[in-house]
């Protein structure tokens, strides 16, 4: 069974009364890598990961996590995941260490919670009940129980939602930590350095649909255009010379040139500049950036929902 | 830390996820402090208030044979319709129920865990309190003791049904205000500190509290069986609200 893909959807539909939250997807999750479900709010990431965790069956299309169907096989599956929850799902008036320890019952080969607890800065919380934590605090107790079972394959619900920075950084090593150790790990989220740093894999939804799939490398580079920015006096002519190149002037003095930019046109770029007579300053190239990505997906998705 | 994460998955024996699971409620259970008292505190108070002194009228020249059954049929609706009404409303809404329903533990543990905490209560505070009653004058007959446990199963089962109904169909502010409505109304018309309603053999299909206790006066206090009507009540009340709460029941 070992061949088995992590995650294997098909054609998935999800609604909630007239509203459709997921609108037939189909996504193929390796064992072993890590995939970012990326979109805005409302995009259909949470809907889609509750299907996989079995928490509600698939109003279309068909679901298998490591090769078994959630609901039908949910007693047999549920020891194989670690499930971190966006909010809730805690006992109120628990400890931060009675809850982690817990779940290290359930399982037959637990991490160790003592060593969970200063992994992930909760030993001065352990006798701190849930419902007096912070929200990155609790954030981090849902993660140390996704763990603490060894599971093959977590889901993680914007995991590093509400942290600081430090605890975000900390979240962003044990993230990579788990994937160094081969545990499949989907998240979603909808910070894009976070996708960029973390993830092998990169689902970017709008409105219920995949709009795009790739690894941070090949969705910037399938997006193609670079930006070459230069520096030099403001309000230089520009003539007809580079065909194929858009050049404006952003601001005064600032030239951004878009278009089929390789070194030869790159150059012919900068010798107009020369022959202008201009006195050039600064020279930047810059790749476009997975949020250039995302942001030209899904601008207007808002706009589209309000309607 | 390198390896620390290895995936090595499985359930740990369902017998010990079942023991800490049940720990893990009895623990919480005593945490709550409006638990306690009215799993303790209030029957403590009626049994010794209804029964040694005269602030109510009771029936018949013995006051702790009519009044300790029926703080015996109180103790049992308490915990299994109100606390667990109350708990399993707000479990359900901070999404405990779901979370747990996917863990390991797996829905029908997570079921059975609660029911075998409020049992385990149950039979607790029912010792603890029918000691109570034969420390102040109490005297209990045995003869009719099986019919008497098996009364106050069937009870306990209806009292859950009502309860995780109520649970998983109101907001978990509006259950803890009805379970405890009831809980008070019961207390006051259930025939437990004073004679119920004479209602005649309808009484004891409309206050399942008031069947119980008479359930346990006839065989506790008087040796007698447990009348038909009664059984019949309570196994209707159980039939009813088990079977209603098994297509209402929700987990989130």
């Amino acid at each position: 069974m070992v061949s088995e893909d992590a995650v294997d959807l098909q054609d998935v539909v999800v609604r909630y009364g007239a509203t459709t939250a997921v609108d037939g997807v189909s996504l193929r999750m390796f064992r072993g890598r890590v995939l970012a479900l990326l979109g805005h709010n409302g995009a259909g990431k949470t809907s889609l990961l509750q299907v996989c965790e079995g928490f509600r069956s698939p109003d279309g299309g068909r679901a298998r996590v490591l090769g078994l169907d959630p609901i039908a096989d949910h007693d047999a599956l549920m020891p194989r995941l670690g499930i971190m929850l966006q909010s809730g799902g805690v006992y109120p008036w628990a400890t931060t260490g009675e809850i982690l320890r817990l779940f290290a019952s359930y399982a037959s080969n637990p991490i160790d919670p003592e060593q969970l607890l200063d992994l992930l800065g909760l030993r001065k919380i352990e006798r701190t009940r849930f419902r007096r934590l912070s929200g990155g605090e609790q954030q981090r107790l849902s993660l140390a129980i996704a763990l603490v079972g060894r599971p093959e394959l977590v889901f993680l619900d914007e995991p590093t939602a509400g942290m600081d920075t430090e605890a975000r950084h900390t979240t962003w090593r044990l993230i990579e930590q788990l994937r160094t150790d081969g545990v499949s790990v989907l998240l979603t989220t909808h910070l894009l350095d976070e996708a960029e740093r973390l993830a092998d894999d990169v689902v970017i939804m709008r409105s219920g649909v995949v709009a795009a799939t790739g690894s941070p490398a090949e969705l910037t580079a399938a997006a193609g255009i670079d930006l070459l920015s230069v520096r030099a006096e403001p309000s230089l002519t520009l003539d007809g010379r580079l065909a194929g190149l858009d050049i404006k002037e952003n601001t005064p003095g600032e030239y951004a040139i878009t278009g089929p930019l390789d070194a030869t046109t790159i150059a012919e770029v900068l010798s107009w500049f020369a022959d202008a007579g201009a006195r050039v300053t600064a020279v930047n190239t810059r790749r476009r950036t997975l949020e250039d990505v995302y942001l030209a997906l899904t601008t207007g998705e808002k706009a589209a929902a309000k309607r | 830390m390198s390896g620390t994460f290895a995936p090595a998955p499985g359930r740990a024996p369902m017998r010990a996820v079942l023991r800490s699971q049940v720990r893990m409620e009895l623990t919480l259970t005593a945490r709550r402090g409006e638990a306690v008292v009215l799993a303790m505190g209030v029957p403590l108070l009626v049994l010794l208030g209804a029964g040694l002194t005269h602030a109510t009228n009771v029936p018949g020249g013995d006051r702790l044979a009519f009044v300790v059954p029926g703080v015996l049929a109180l103790t049992v609706m308490s915990t299994a319709f109100t606390g667990q009404a109350i708990t399993t409303g707000y479990e359900r809404s901070y999404g405990v129920l779901k979370r747990l329903g996917a863990s390991p533990l797996t829905r029908p543990g997570l079921l059975f865990s609660k029911i075998a905490a409020v049992l385990g209560l149950i039979v607790v505070q029912l010792l603890v309190l029918a000691a109570v009653g034969v420390a102040v004058g109490w005297r209990p007959h045995f003869g009719q003791l099986l019919p008497a446990i098996g009364i106050t199963v069937l009870a306990t089962a209806a009292y859950s049904g009502l309860a995780l109904l109520l649970a998983s169909v109101l907001k978990p502010e509006t259950t803890t205000a009805a379970a405890t409505f009831i809980y008070v109304l019961m207390l006051a018309a259930g025939g437990i500190m004073f004679a119920a309603p004479n209602l005649g053999t309808a009484g004891w299909f409309i206050l399942p509290l008031a069947a119980h206790a008479e359930a346990l006066r006839q065989t506790l206090s008087h040796d007698a069986a447990v009348p038909g009507s009664i059984w019949l009540s309570l196994s209707l009340w159980t039939l009813v609200f088990v079977s209603a709460a098994a297509r209402k029941f929700r987990w989130e």
